[in-house]
Parts: C-alpha cells; sequence; structure tokens
C-alpha cells in the first residue's frame, strides 16, 4: 500500500511535481497515465527513495519514506526506466547480486532466485552471460533481481518500453500474477491500451499534478467519452485551461 | 546486513573485472610492464650509443690534409676516417652533405714550422642533432695533439712540460654507484605510482561513470544498502587491482634490473628481494588513496571516455612532483614527508640509492597519506550522497 500526499520537487524554478497526491492499494494495479514530461518519473524517483521531496509525504506500507529510507528499499521492488545489467556476469549472478544486496543468505537467495527463473521461463538462459540478450531476455533478467526479495510492492517506469509484442504480453501476464498474489503494484506509462487492458485505478498527471483519478470506466464516464483515449485528452485539456484561467 | 554490503559490492566488482579483457590487460600487463620495459629500451639505448660514440670511427672530410700528415696521422689513430673534401667546405656542412668537416689552410705549415699557433678550420652546424657529441670528439683529439706537441717544444728547449699546465684540474666524483644509478632511476617511483594508477584505472570507470552508462546505477542504488558501502566496495576493489599491478610492477623492474648494463656504465640498481618488501607496506596507503581518488573523479563522468579524460589530469600529478625531484634534487626535508606523493617518491629514492630511512619519515609518510584517504573517502562519501549522482539526464 502506498500512500503520497501533496508532493512536490522543484529543478531550479521548474516545477517537475507540483502538489501530487494518490494511494495504491494492495489487490490493485495502479497506473501514473501522463505524457512525456509530466512528471511520472521524478515522482516514483521520489518513492523509491532515490530523490527527496520538498515537500509531501510518501507512505510505504505505512513507513514514512523520509524517516527510514532503508526499510522503505526493503519493501519495494523497483524496475527503473534505467535497467542496465552487468553485461559480464550471466543472469543468475545478476539476480543473485541483489539477492545479496537485499541481504538474502545464500541457500535462500539461490532457492528464490531458482523460483524466479521457473516463474518467468528463463531457466535456458540463467547461465549465459548478459552480454548479447534480447530485449525480453533484459526485461526479464531485470524484472528477476527487482522481485528477489519478495517486495510487497511493486513499481515499475514505463515497463514496456522497447519491448515486442509478445514480451509485452507476457509482462502484462505477469504483473497481473502479482495482482493476483495480493501485491501493490504501481507503474507509469503513456500508452493507454495498456492502461485499458491492466489497471484498476488509474493516476492521469498533467503538468505535475494529478488531474484525475479513478477507474478506467469512471475516467471515461466522467469525460463522457467511449475510449479511454478521447478521455485522457479531454480531463488534461480541462486541467490546462484550468491553468490558464 | 550494511557491514557485509561492501564486501558484496567488492567481490561483485571483482568477478566481473577479472572477466573484462580490458580492466586485466592494463591491470596485469600493461600497467606492470610498460614501467620497466621503457626503463630497459631507453638505458640500454643511451649505454649503448655512448659506448658506440666512444669507439667507432669518426668521418671527417679534410681539405688540406697532405699538408699535415702527421696532425692527420694522429687524428686516424684516434678513429678519425679520413673522407675526401668537396670544393665547398662551408657550403656541404650547410646543405647537410656533410656533419663535420676540419680545413687544413695553406698558411699552416708555415705557421707550424715558425712556431707560431697553426690554425685548423673546423665547419659543423650546431643546430642539429647530435653533431655536438662530434665536434667534442674532434676537438678533443685535436687539443690532444697539440698538447702533446706543445710539451715536446718546451722540451726541445730545456724546460719542464709542467711549467705550461699551471693548474690540472682533477675530478673526484663522490657518487656512490647506487647514487649514479638513482640518478638514471629517478623517474621509477614515478613509474610505480603510475602502475598502480593504470591498475586501478578501468576498473574505476567500469564500476562508476560505466556503470551510469549502461543505467545499472540507478536500480543499484535502490537496494537497501547505504551508499558509502557501495562506494567502500569499490574503492576496494579498485585498490586491490592497483596493487596487483603495483606488485606485479615491483617483480618486474627487479627482473629488469637483471638485464640493465649495470657493469658497463658503473652503476649499481639496488632493487632486490628486500628493497619491494620495504616499497609495497609503504606504497599501499598511496595505492588507497589512488583508488578513492580515481573513483572519486570519475564519480560524475557521463561516460567512460570523460572519465578517461578526467583521470588524464589525475595522471599528471605524479608526474610532476617526479619531474621536480629529478629535475631540481631539493635538498629533502622533513615537511616532505607528511605530503602524500611526494613522500612516498622520496622514500623509494633513498631506499634505491642504499639509503637508511628514518623510522619518523615512514610513519609520517603512512599516517599522512592514510589521512588523505580518509579525506578523499569522505568527499566522495557526499558526492554519492547526492541526487544526482544516479540520474543520467
Amino acid at each position: 500500500m502506498i500512500v503520497v500526499e501533496d508532493l512536490r520537487k522543484s529543478f531550479g524554478a521548474a516545477r517537475a511535481v507540483d502538489g501530487v497526491s494518490f494511494s495504491a492499494r494492495d489487490g490493485q494495479i495502479t497506473a501514473l497515465l501522463g505524457a512525456n514530461g509530466a512528471g511520472k518519473t521524478t515522482t516514483l524517483r521520489m518513492l523509491y527513495t532515490l530523490m527527496r521531496p520538498d515537500a509531501g509525504r510518501i507512505l510505504v506500507d505505512g513507513i514514512d519514506v523520509q524517516h527510514d529510507p532503508l526499510a522503505v528499499r526493503r519493501l519495494l521492488g523497483v524496475l527503473p526506466d534505467a535497467r542496465g545489467l552487468y553485461r559480464r556476469l550471466t543472469a543468475r549472478e545478476n539476480i543473485e547480486y541483489y539477492a545479496a544486496l537485499q541481504g538474502l543468505p545464500p541457500a535462500r537467495a539461490r532457492a528464490r532466485t531458482d523460483e524466479l527463473l521457473q516463474t518467468l521461463s528463463m531457466q535456458d538462459i540463467a547461465g549465459r552471460r548478459t552480454e548479447g540478450f534480447s530485449q525480453g531476455e533484459r526485461l526479464k533478467t531485470a524484472l528477476a533481481r527487482t522481485l528477489i526479495h519478495e517486495p510487497r510492492n511493486v513499481l515499475l517506469d514505463e515497463p514496456t518500453n522497447g519491448l515486442d509484442v509478445m514480451s509485452t504480453r507476457s509482462l502484462r501476464e505477469f504483473l497481473r500474477r502479482l495482482r493476483a498474489e495480493g501485491h501493490c503494484v504501481l507503474f507509469s506509462t503513456h500508452i493507454m491500451q495498456e492502461v485499458a487492458a491492466l489497471c484498476d485505478h488509474v493516476v492521469i498527471i498533467a503538468r505535475g499534478r494529478v488531474v484525475a483519478e479513478g477507474s478506467p470506466d469512471a475516467l471515461r464516464e466522467r469525460a463522457g467519452e467511449a475510449s479511454l483515449e478521447e478521455a485522457f485528452i479531454k480531463l488534461i485539456g480541462v486541467a490546462a485551461l484550468g491553468e490558464l484561467s | 546486513m550494511s557491514r557485509s554490503a561492501a564486501w558484496i559490492v567488492f567481490l561483485k566488482e571483482c568477478r566481473e573485472s577479472l572477466r573484462d579483457r580490458r580492466i586485466l590487460i592494463n591491470a596485469l600487463l600493461i600497467g606492470p610492464l610498460l614501467g620497466p620495459l621503457m626503463f630497459v629500451i631507453v638505458l640500454r639505448l643511451t649505454v649503448a650509443r655512448q659506448i658506440e660514440q666512444a669507439t667507432r670511427p669518426l668521418p671527417v672530410a679534410v681539405a688540406g690534409a697532405e699538408q699535415a700528415p702527421n696532425l692527420i696521422a694522429a687524428l686516424e689513430q684516434q678513429g678519425l676516417q679520413l673522407l675526401a673534401a668537396p670544393a665547398d667546405l662551408a657550403g656541404a656542412v650547410r646543405s647537410q652533405q656533410l656533419d663535420l668537416a676540419l680545413r687544413i689552410p695553406p698558411g699552416y705549415v708555415d705557421a707550424w714550422r715558425a712556431g707560431r699557433p697553426a690554425q685548423v678550420e673546423l665547419f659543423f652546424d650546431s643546430s642539429r642533432q647530435g653533431v655536438a657529441a662530434e665536434v667534442q670528439r674532434l676537438e678533443g683529439m685535436l687539443q690532444g695533439y697539440a698538447q702533446r706537441n706543445a710539451a715536446l717544444r718546451l722540451m726541445a728547449r730545456g724546460l719542464s712540460p709542467t711549467l705550461a699546465v699551471p693548474i690540472l684540474v682533477a675530478a673526484r666524483d663522490q657518487a656512490t654507484p647506487q647514487g649514479r644509478g638513482a640518478l638514471m632511476f629517478a623517474m621509477l617511483p614515478y613509474f610505480l605510482v603510475f602502475t598502480a594508477l593504470i591498475g586501478g584505472m578501468w576498473l574505476a570507470i567500469d564500476s562508476t561513470a560505466g556503470e551510469r552508462e549502461r543505467g545499472s546505477l540507478e536500480p543499484l542504488l535502490i537496494n537497501p544498502v547505504p551508499r558509502d558501502r557501495i562506494l567502500l566496495g569499490k574503492v576496494l576493489a579498485t585498490a586491490l587491482f592497483g596493487l596487483a599491478s603495483l606488485t606485479l610492477g615491483l617483480l618486474a623492474f627487479m627482473v629488469a634490473g637483471w638485464f640493465l648494463p649495470g657493469d658497463q656504465i658503473g652503476l649499481s640498481f639496488n632493487l632486490g628481494p628486500h628493497v619491494v618488501a620495504a616499497i609495497l607496506p609503504l606504497m599501499l596507503p598511496l595505492v588507497l588513496l589512488i583508488a578513492v581518488t580515481e573513483i572519486l573523479v570519475t564519480a560524475f563522468a557521463k561516460s567512460a571516455r570523460e572519465a578517461q579524460a578526467h583521470l588524464a589530469l589525475v595522471q599528471i600529478l605524479p608526474a610532476i612532483t617526479s619531474v621536480v625531484l629529478s629535475f631540481a634534487p631539493i635538498k629533502s626535508a622533513l615537511w616532505m614527508y607528511v605530503v602524500p606523493l611526494l613522500s612516498q617518491q622520496l622514500i623509494i629514492l633513498r631506499l634505491l640509492r642504499g639509503e637508511p630511512i628514518a623510522a619518523l619519515a615512514t610513519t609520517l609518510s603512512v599516517v599522512f597519506t592514510l589521512a588523505a584517504v580518509l579525506l578523499v573517502f569522505w568527499a566522495a562519501r557526499r558526492s554519492y550522497a547526492t541526487e544526482r549522482l544516479a540520474i543520467n539526464s
């Protein structure tokens, strides 16, 4: 469970995040939907403790991110936009490095790695160096290390970026599975189909602010549009007009 | 948990680096071998040249040689090789057809017989490389001939030849054989520092700027591990590779010592096992200082290329202190042992010269270098705590 209250962050004069509040519940997939530069990545970075907010509060399973960032990091599994692997290590070694950094005892790390290799059906590439991996294989490895410590909350920054259709489908499948297991899944995206196909809850962000929040159906209804894309444009447009006046 | 995090990072950096050909070649081959190899080659070349210059024939075009057969015969005995002279001697030297030419003018015979100074003319171009040594050698031959004849003339008049030698300069070089060697080996401490720098360089670049470039730094920093532990692991891995490089480099220098023509140039090179054993612990704090500096300097480089450019500046620093030490050999003062880099270079030089080292000097060097390590680590820690560190854009 993630609760964000009135989050703010500026870079110089630019207000990247300007009063964002929302919550993401356990057993749900929540999307941060917004155009490029809307403030999604900055919001996520503050969530996963890489950046300090100028103001506002973030609670992860009840723990304040600013009070105990290390404890929060243990509760989070994060797939950032940058998801580079170590090319000269095998997929298994990449995953086990994170297991060790998460403090898993070696036996537990090995068992958990095996489990993830099977879940993500990547046993055949586990012993290979990641140097020549395809985008899909890289994503699987990055996902496995993200989830190695069985985090309750999973954050993903534009997870389908650069993936082909098949990889995207299996990723969606995987996220549904996490939801079914009761995880709190929060991801950022600018792709409507993804939101429509996956999400229980949508938070639309424009210019660093939340302009609308609700289930995909509720948002369509509110905007009076049949397609989510039209609803999105309309909702953002209203916000933009509001800013002008 | 966080105590062992540095160890986890250290192990991973080492494992990954051991699989990287570029890192290995630099740490285990180029770093350790470049210095000793350059050393042996340069020394052998200079020594071979000195020996060759003293014995090889000196070709000189001589105009008017038939007027002074005795002079020519005496010169030929010392290695002069008589060449036929062209009509325009000065022109031939100017156009670089000849290095050196001697003209015996028509008045030579008359002057010689009358006991007046008989002039000979030497043509050369002093702006040309290597000519100075030849001119000096020919002048030496001519002077020798002149002095012998001066002595003969004095004796023929019943005077002692010593009358013409009011002052006799006797050169007494007080350099010990090691001392003379150490002068030539003044650059050796630099090579050692350089070796440690090269050994850790690529690991430092790869584990900082490289991580950022490949996008693995941001996910790494999201792990529940304090950043200074990650920093410590990377510094220790860099230091280990620097140390490996330095150790191999020292052994290579030891082996290189056997291939130096020490007996021919009359210098001995005091780099036996016991000196190596003394140098290694002395250099250990410096290796740490180099490692932490390399990590600090590369921390914010956006790419490996940029990091390399930053490190090039770091590499200049030990070169400067070495050059200062070898060209302006200041009397060693206590304060010098307080300055990291300078203190190690000074002590190594003294060790090579076979001079005793005061315990205070070593203690000062170690203590102050370790203090510098802490200082730079503190600076690196501060820079690692900034938000900017992990962000690519």
